[in-house]
């Protein structure tokens, strides 16, 4: 096994724990952090594809760069969405949906 | 119940996707060959640096209009900020950041230039120097901005402007953000000096949009 | 090599990016003037390249950067996003005449609403133009974030926590989405759909099907296909009015748009084993839908429940693509179903701002005061339960043709009894407008561009059915 699926095999595992948190966590932040591992486990496992033979792969690094950038942003809109709700509810965590 | 169902879940996927991925042949399609080819004509000498800002320079012009929509977005969800008053901070933390601030332009400017041939360019540089105002406003030298007047507006929407035009002028000659050979690297590093002004200015707007609400509480 | 010809392609999205930052450098409230105008320029752009697509009968490419795939970025338009395009600038025209003289001056939610509408389109129109697996993922992140910066805008706590909770959903399918690009990057070495089209077959390794299944729930997520519509209905029907239609006509059926473009594309040896899944889950969208729609109090819940429905009709083609009716069903249902909910949105919004109320039950008396409104809504209406000789009529009969055609009569049946509960969910408010008003109701002066605006829209989506013939012989090419 080269290191190069090393990483995208450990990119899946965290992949998979992010998504696990942002579906079972109620806190804001916590599933902020989960969605940002789970972005990283999705880059990680480019990376690592990338590097599988002795030269590594110049594109998939640049779309990491781009998807850093990418992630970045919406962690951004995310983290100023939950500031807001807090500062109106006092709660960081999504109050259920009323059905109306 | 639902959490035992969401987690087996996801281990079955994690474990059937790192099976698969262990029995994967080699790609059909191998790009280093033809990115290293047309390196020479790229107008960089630095591979990543390439596919970046020529190759698939189009992702980049659509990521920074992403990160402008965010720092919008922040704007508009954010209410009605005000300014904050710095707070005052430990003397040694102040002097610090006064040291280290100046420092991380000359970074930036190195990491930028650095970017055609070796790992660096705007993104990095950009990083370098919201990173220095964050840390001035963590030290209490810079106050947390309300709603940006308008020259701040011009300078977040400068770098991604200069990059639309450049695309735009290049559309009307050829296809969209082709650069002609011999000016590419200038072209290149015209785009990445905006894009690192703004970048520096949309990053750090990121965090110091968001940061009156501390202080004032 | 260096063509000096005029590409509406790349205009089309070079377009809408500058006056979106041009909207945000000027500031807050400011940026109609703008945005119309390029609105307008850009609906003369679409028809230039549809009718090129249509003349040529091939698809129009540009090769991004002139590299080409598999180094560069490929845009390419046929005959499905040639009408998309068409879709998408005509409704945003129409939309961004209704939101002018929707927001007021000093409204919070309209502060922002020009500079992000702009991004939003500008993603809509890359995402519709790109052949680049990466580069679809890039303008699903920038048509998102816009979507959700729209919904909390100027808006109050529901708003705020509908639009995070609309935020998560679709960074949750984008993230999918992403993962399943990297492995088929790692399976074949390019993301370019153009190149992977002949790369993958029925023997692919068992990681590009793990791929597709990804990219295929994530996708799924963001066109809140149910069971993953729980985001919707507070996000459509908390929004403004403008808003809402824009996210109910346009926004979800890119990610439709995308599933398609990839079933037909490089992942179509692989996907028919989804192709009964999608279209149950489509079918259980169209009934429980319906249901909550003929159960929710509030007008706009009502009214976003129902694009729930509408939207399971677009996934009932799945099965039966290998017949052209079907895709031409798919076609004339988001075009159907983008005129007439963007009306119905509008048309809410207007008796809502008139009424001050929002409740299906507030409604007594609307049809007296705002008739061009409520027959603008009963056009609308028309169209969504499918009747003659509205485009919805059309869709499915489309989609009753081609499934019989194929003895899937049990599509037949769901299609029709769609239709039946939407009835029941529009005569539902159309009933309790036509009754009498109570004494003290009281209606604001609208302004007529307003009350047009919904007209216009909803009749489009009615007129929509005479022209059908063009558009289907448009979806032929490429």
């Amino acid at each position: 096994m080269t290191s190069g699926l090393l990483f995208a095999l450990v990119g899946i595992a965290l992949f998979g724990l992010g998504a696990a948190g942002v579906l079972l966590i109620g806190h804001l932040l916590r599933r902020i952090l989960a969605f940002n591992l789970m972005g990283s486990g999705a880059f990680l496992v480019l990376v690592g594809l990338a590097q599988r033979n002795d030269v590594p792969d110049p594109v998939p690094q640049a779309m990491v760069l781009t998807g850093i950038v990418v992630a970045v942003a919406a962690t951004a809109l995310a983290l100023a969405l939950a500031r807001r709700l807090q500062a109106l509810t006092g709660r960081l965590d999504l109050p259920e949906d009323d059905d109306a | 119940m639902k959490r035992l169902a969401i987690i087996a879940a996801v281990l079955a996927f994690a474990a059937a996707t790192g099976a698969a991925m262990l029995d994967l042949a080699p790609a059909a399609i191998d790009l280093r060959t033809p990115a290293a080819a047309h390196l020479a004509q790229s107008g960089v000498s630095h591979p990543v640096t390439a596919v970046l800002l020529n190759y698939r320079a189009y992702d980049t012009l659509l990521e920074i209009a992403v990160l402008l929509l965010a720092l919008l977005a922040i704007l508009a969800v954010a209410g009605t900020p005000a300014a904050a008053p710095p707070q005052a901070s430990d003397p040694v933390v102040q002097t610090l950041a006064r040291l280290v601030a100046p420092l991380a332009v000359v970074v930036a400017v190195y990491l930028l230039w650095a970017g055609a041939f070796r790992p660096g360019g705007a993104f990095q540089a950009g990083a370098v120097l919201a990173a220095a105002a964050v840390l001035l406003h963590l030290a209490g030298l810079l106050r947390g901005w309300g709603f940006p007047p308008l020259r701040l507006r011009l300078g977040l929407a400068a770098g991604f402007a200069v990059f639309l035009t450049v695309a735009a002028v290049l559309a009307m000659r050829g296809a969209l953000l082709e650069y002609p050979p011999d000016t590419a690297g200038m072209l290149i590093l015209l785009i990445e000096s905006g894009l690192t002004f703004s970048l520096g200015l949309i990053l750090a707007g990121l965090f110091l949009c968001l940061a009156h609400e501390d202080e004032t509480s | 090599m260096p063509e000096p010809a005029f590409d509406p392609l790349v205009w089309l999205i070079l377009l809408p990016l500058a006056w979106a930052t041009l909207a945000f450098v000027l500031g807050p409230g400011r940026g109609a003037w703008l945005a119309i105008p390029g609105l307008a320029a850009q609906v003369w752009l679409a028809i230039v390249l549809a009718a090129k697509v249509g003349a040529g009968g091939t698809a129009a490419t540009h090769a991004a950067g002139g590299w080409g795939a598999p180094l560069g970025i490929d845009l390419a338009a046929d005959g499905l996003s040639a009408a998309m395009l068409l879709l998408v600038q005509a409704v945003a025209l129409l939309l961004a005449l209704y939101a002018r003289a929707y927001f007021k001056p000093g409204d919070a939610a309209g502060h922002y609403f020009w500079p992000l509408t702009g991004f939003l389109v500008a993603g809509l129109n890359a995402l519709f133009l790109s052949a680049d697996l990466f580069n679809l993922y890039v303008t699903l992140e920038l048509v998102g974030l816009a979507a959700v910066a729209l919904v909390a805008s100027g808006g109050q706590a529901p708003q705020v926590a509908a639009a995070l909770r609309y935020l998560f959903a679709t960074l949750i399918g984008s993230g999918a989405y992403l993962l399943g690009v990297a492995l088929i990057y790692g399976a074949y070495g390019t993301v370019s759909i153009a190149t992977l089209m002949p790369l993958v077959d029925g023997d692919a390794p068992h990681l590009v099907w793990i791929a597709a299944g990804l990219m295929l729930v994530g996708l799924m997520l963001k066109t809140a296909l149910f069971p993953f519509h729980y985001w919707l209905p507070p996000a459509h029907g908390g929004a403004p009015a403008p808003v809402s239609a824009l996210l109910s006509a346009l926004v979800v059926k890119a990610s439709f748009y995308l599933i398609l473009r990839l079933w037909l594309g490089p992942l179509q040896a692989l996907l028919p084993a989804f192709a009964w899944l999608a279209a149950a889950l489509g079918a259980t969208a169209i009934f429980w839908g319906s249901w909550q729609a003929i159960r929710a109090v509030k007008l706009k819940r009502l009214i976003a429940y129902s694009t729930v429905a509408q939207l399971g009709y677009l996934f009932l083609i799945f099965p039966l693509l290998t017949v052209s009716q079907a895709l031409q069903a798919g076609l004339m249902q988001v075009f159907a179903h983008g005129f007439a909910k963007a009306g119905m949105f509008v048309a809410a919004g207007v008796i809502i701002k008139a009424s001050g109320h929002d409740t299906v039950a507030g409604l007594s008396g609307a049809v007296g005061r705002l008739p061009v409104t409520m027959f603008a809504f009963g056009l609308a209406g028309m169209t969504l339960m499918g009747l003659p000789p509205s485009a919805g009529f059309l869709a499915k009969w489309l989609l009753i043709d081609a499934a019989l055609g194929q003895g899937y009569w049990f599509i037949a049946v769901v299609a029709l009894a769609g239709g039946l509960l939407a009835a029941v969910y529009v005569f539902r408010v159309l009933r309790q407008a036509f009754l009498l008003a109570p004494e003290d109701y009281a209606v604001a002066a609208v302004p007529p561009a307003l009350e047009w605006s919904a007209f216009a829209l909803a009749a489009a989506s009615v007129l929509l059915g005479f022209f059908a013939l063009p558009l289907t012989e448009l979806l032929n090419v490429g």
